[in-house]
């Protein structure tokens, strides 16, 4: 058995062989396979197009590498209060867990706010400056599709852990649900780590 | 689960860690190095965070195999993806 599942054992029966905590993990995880297949492909064609490229702009001249490097951090500190979140449910500190993923949902809404703010600053100054638009250069529609996409994602999941959050409160959610919005919020996070090497930093 | 799995500490170190890989990897861009080696060294140090998110955030390492090799199959797919694209990518 694995930790996880001797953690278990004696407390509930198993909802699943794989995930004994609860079949919406093992729901999850199969989700964030396919929605990573989805971000694979597009960040895999993305590469291929700037390959084929012979006048791709240099992302750091372009993008503003320190404002991305803050929305970095911002979700990596969000992804580290969302699991302080749920290590403080299964404790059953409320209050603890109220003030951690309060905090998450504050951080993604933040990194959202700034990605509002980087491609206001782009469409109307950085990018008009240089002659690009996303109707004549890749490098825009490709970096507007890639984190476009990332940022539904990242409003999904606000919305999905102001939800938790709510539900939690009216005692209808317990550990086991902020454990399947901790690993989407995670997913998310991870996901950023990659777009912000291949997009803004390579 | 062990202790040191739910210790908000535990989660502390691994913060701190990925705080420095990022810090290094912008660092490194301004750096002028080869366009080979800033790859290289940018795609490891993207792989090493990821994998400690998912190891450590979502749990992933005190999870049984089974659901691992769920979590990995995008990225080995993804991996053979851009090698059937090889004769495109490179074309002779």
């Amino acid at each position: 058995m694995s930790e996880a599942a001797a953690a278990h054992a004696g407390v509930e029966p198993a909802e699943t062989p794989l995930t004994p905590e609860s079949w919406g993990k093992l729901g999850m995880w199969l989700f964030l396979a396919g929605d990573a297949m989805s971000f694979g492909c597009l960040i895999v064609g993305y590469g291929i197009l700037r390959h084929a490229s012979s006048k791709w702009p240099v992302p750091s001249e372009v993008l503003g590498i320190n404002l991305t490097a803050f929305m970095t951090f911002l979700l990596i500190v969000s992804s580290v209060w969302m699991v302080l979140a749920l290590s403080a449910i299964q404790e059953n500190n409320k209050s603890r867990f109220n003030k951690f993923l309060g905090l998450t949902i504050l951080g993604g809404a933040l990194f959202l706010g700034c990605q509002a703010y980087e491609w206001t600053h782009l469409l109307n100054h950085k990018l008009p400056e240089l002659g690009i638009s996303f109707s004549n250069s890749l490098f825009a529609s490709t970096f507007f599709v890639l984190t476009g996409f990332h940022g539904m994602h990242v409003t999904g999941g606000v919305i999905y852990n102001s939800c938790v959050l709510a539900a939690v409160n009216r005692g209808r959610y317990q550990a086991k649900h902020v454990e399947i919005a901790g690993l989407y919020w995670h997913f998310v996070d991870l996901v950023w780590i990659l777009i912000f090497t291949f997009v803004y930093l390579l | 689960m062990t202790e040191a799995a739910h210790s908000a500490s535990a989660y502390m170190k691994i913060f701190w860690i990925l705080l420095v890989l990022t810090v290094i990897e912008v660092a490194i861009v301004y750096m002028g190095l080869p366009k080979i080696l800033l790859a290289g060294l940018l795609i490891i140090f993207a792989v090493w965070k990821a994998a400690l998110v998912a190891m450590h955030f979502m749990h992933l390492k005190l999870e049984k195999k089974t659901l691992a090799v769920i979590a990995l199959a995008p990225f080995v797919l993804c991996v053979f993806f851009i090698l059937m694209l090889m004769p495109d990518i490179f074309p002779r």
